[in-house]
């Protein structure tokens, strides 16, 4: 069977499995739609949070950025697991105590305040909405490189299959469906990083492949290998940096607390029966997570010394068959400056701008021209980050079927993630804003209908990113995490922690650090991207990292203004003394 | 037993909670700000399985800590919870709003 044909088996195989489950598993209240009813085993929470939170970033563009940028690359393996402690000990244990729907629930009721509520649900959405076109323009890349149709019908099919699981089965059909998401996209992530660590090292676990020796009888482990290739080639060595250490932590810190912050993580923990079970899952979440934390940088390093050695120097008449494939889509492209008909992989841009514009026209040697100016560094390669993950069992020469899983296993990522986050969308529309805001007169019948109104809306807006994607999708996602560190971590914490903080220092504290962290990306980013360097920006601090010194600044508002104002009332004091202690009611 | 706010034998769980809390987020962030970022280049002086160890707590090494942090945490807790009898019950709270 072709590949492509083993790739649409595999696909569609499993697609029919989530639909499957979407249909045994459907809703029937709003208890099993916002929160599967309460009764999901820590276990099968652990691995639906884990297929949550692993989108199409961490599954398709997690490595590629790694391989590039070598040691730095750790402020994601850090931020994007590190995030989980301080979600297992500050937060999802007490959140699921206090035991409602939603986040903004929580923050309703712990400052008394519909305001505080509805400024919990504006940060709610405006996180989760950046993160899921993240997602939807996921699904079109792998549905165009390797089922090779339109992005657009990628997007529409991708859609069709959310709004069978998603708003029929709410909370507990994605629940079901990520566990079984889960199982493909590792054993699709695991399956190409085991055959590569073999080819490479002869060892079959990647973690350990990582740091063993190359299999070449050069004697050089394989990091040692890469640092001498790369700096052969005028690049930095893999195993050294190249931001400041005040960046590094001021990024690994946004991303660390913005994920204790993200709404659709934390309403996993509402879905466990216990406080027990709270920690026990964020453990699981965890372990399951940390399979494919550990092997993406592994994945990264073989990955980058495969592809110099495959590409560079290559004529490219004999270039892989793999290369003019993704030459297809755009994702890498050839400018033969020096006319001698091979590929030069070096460091520096090959192209201006960066990414190839294709004339249309075929070369002589059959590579798509760039009407791009050449640049003066002696690269001649464009490499897209985010083909290491997906080209890489084909840069290693894996077999058929090692592909299409890859495919079925970058789409599970992108699925799941963006169906938890239209989950959070829909239940913060229908449940804060309706139910709880506007209509509190509405049924639970109606609120139902409503939720899975909100869904089917939030499915089409999310459809419309995929399509029309906004140039600077790829850039906002990472922001998600810094404005949720900015404006939900701090009120989370602080309202299960201190017992002082009142609902004006909430709400000035959540309004001040979003206000400061969107407004700092926004001027770097949109505004004035000419002034977007070092010497520029505060402290150091990069847009990416601002998120950090937003939630500072959003600590010390909370404090400071709770201090002046009247303190939480008698009841909210109760709530607190309830919230910190598993058994008392 | 009556219900008032801030039981002596609640304010006693409280505190050993943020015992264990305190302890527990010191390691968290030894390894990931401290080991992975602040002192990776001291750190990388020294070889660990064909590492450099500082490259290696940052990328293995500080995920691994993670995992077990929260499994000691979570071992923990439960012994506190029996210890000051405060453990909870297997029913989920039947709220509907």
């Amino acid at each position: 069977m072709s590949t492509q044909a083993l790739t649409y088996l595999l696909v569609g195989l499993s697609f029919a499995l989530y639909i499957g489950i979407a249909i045994w598993s459907r809703a029937a209240s709003t208890k099993d739609f916002y929160i599967a009813g309460g009764g999901i085993h820590p276990l099968a929470n652990g691995m639906a949070t884990a297929a949550d939170w692993m989108s199409a970033a961490s599954f398709i563009s997690m490595a590629g950025i790694i391989s590039f940028i070598g040691r730095d690359g750790s402020v994601y393996l850090l931020g994007w697991t590190g995030g989980y402690v301080l979600l297992a000990l500050l937060l999802a244990p007490y959140l699921r105590k206090f035991g409602r729907f939603t986040v903004p629930d929580f923050i309703g009721e712990r400052y008394y305040s519909q305001t505080a509520r509805m400024v919990a649900v504006v940060c709610l959405i405006f996180v989760s909405f950046t993160y899921v076109a993240g997602q939807m323009r996921g699904v079109g890349i792998v549905f165009s490189r390797f089922l090779e149709v339109e992005v657009e019908t990628g997007v529409i099919i991708g859609m069709a299959v959310f709004f069978m699981y998603a708003v029929l089965g709410g909370m507990k059909g994605i629940t079901y469906t990520q566990v079984a998401q889960y199982c493909v996209l590792i054993f699709a992530y695991m399956v190409p990083a085991i055959f590569i660590s073999l080819m490479i090292t002869d060892n079959p676990i990647p973690q350990l492949g990582f740091g063993a020796e190359v299999n070449d009888g050069s004697q050089q482990s394989v990091l040692q290998k890469l640092d001498g290739v790369l700096t052969e080639l005028g690049f930095d060595r893999y195993t050294e940096g190249s931001k400041s250490t005040i960046d590094v932590f001021a990024i690994t810190a946004a991303l660390m607390f913005g994920t204790a912050g993200l709404p659709h993580v934390l309403v996993r923990f509402f879905t466990v029966p216990k406080v027990s079970d709270a920690r026990l899952s964020a453990g699981y979440a965890l372990v399951f997570i940390a399979i494919l934390y550990t092997t993406a940088p592994a994945v990264a390093a073989f990955a980058r010394l495969n592809l110099i050695d495959t590409v560079n120097n290559t004529p490219y008449a004999e270039a892989p068959a793999w290369f003019s494939q993704w030459e297809d889509t755009g994702l890498v492209a050839w400018q033969d400056k020096n006319a001698d008909g091979r590929m030069q992989y070096r460091a520096g841009s090959a192209l201006s701008p960066t990414k190839p514009a294709f004339t249309g026209a075929r070369g002589e040697l059959g590579e798509r021209l760039l009407s791009n100016a050449p640049t003066d560094s002696a690269n001649e390669v464009y490499i897209d980050r985010d083909i290491i993950v997906l080209a890489n069992p084909e840069i290693a020469g894996l077999p058929g079927w090692v592909i299409a899983l890859v495919a079925a296993g970058g789409v599970a990522a992108a699925l799941s993630t963006a169906a938890g986050l239209l989950l959070v969308i829909s239940s913060a529309i229908s449940h804060d804003l309706l139910k709880q805001t506007l209509m509190p007169q509405i049924s639970e019948q109606q609120e139902l209908l409503a939720a899975r109104l909100a869904a089917a809306v939030a499915v089409c807006i999310a459809g419309l990113f995929g399509i029309y994607p906004p140039a600077f999708v790829a850039q906002v996602v990472a922001f998600a995490f810094g404005l949720a560190a900015a404006s939900l971590f701090p009120a989370l914490l602080l309202g299960i922690f201190s017992t002082s903080v009142n609902r004006e220092g909430a709400i000035a504290g959540m309004l001040s650090g979003l206000t400061f962290t969107f407004a700092y990306i926004v001027y770097f980013k949109f505004a004035m991207p000419q002034l977007n360097s070092a010497e520029h920006w505060l402290w150091g601090i990069s847009p990416e990292g601002i998120g950090a010194l937003g939630m500072l600044l959003n600590f010390a508002i909370a404090i400071l203004i709770s201090r002046v104002t009247a303190p939480p009332p008698a009841d909210v004091q109760a709530l607190i003394e309830t919230i910190r202690i598993p058994a008392s009611k | 037993m009556s219900n008032p706010p801030q039981k002596k034998p609640h304010r006693d769980y409280w505190r050993a909670n943020l015992s264990l809390l305190a302890k527990l987020l010191s390691i968290w962030f030894m390894v990931s700000f401290g080991c992975s970022i602040l002192w990776i280049d001291w750190l990388d002086q020294f070889s660990f399985y064909g590492f450099k160890l500082g490259f290696w707590f940052a990328h293995q090494g500080a995920i691994l800590v993670f995992v077990v942090l929260i499994f000691v945490y979570a071992w923990r807790m439960k012994a506190l919870d029996r210890q000051f009898d405060v453990a909870d019950s297997d029913h989920h709270p039947e709220k509907t709003s």
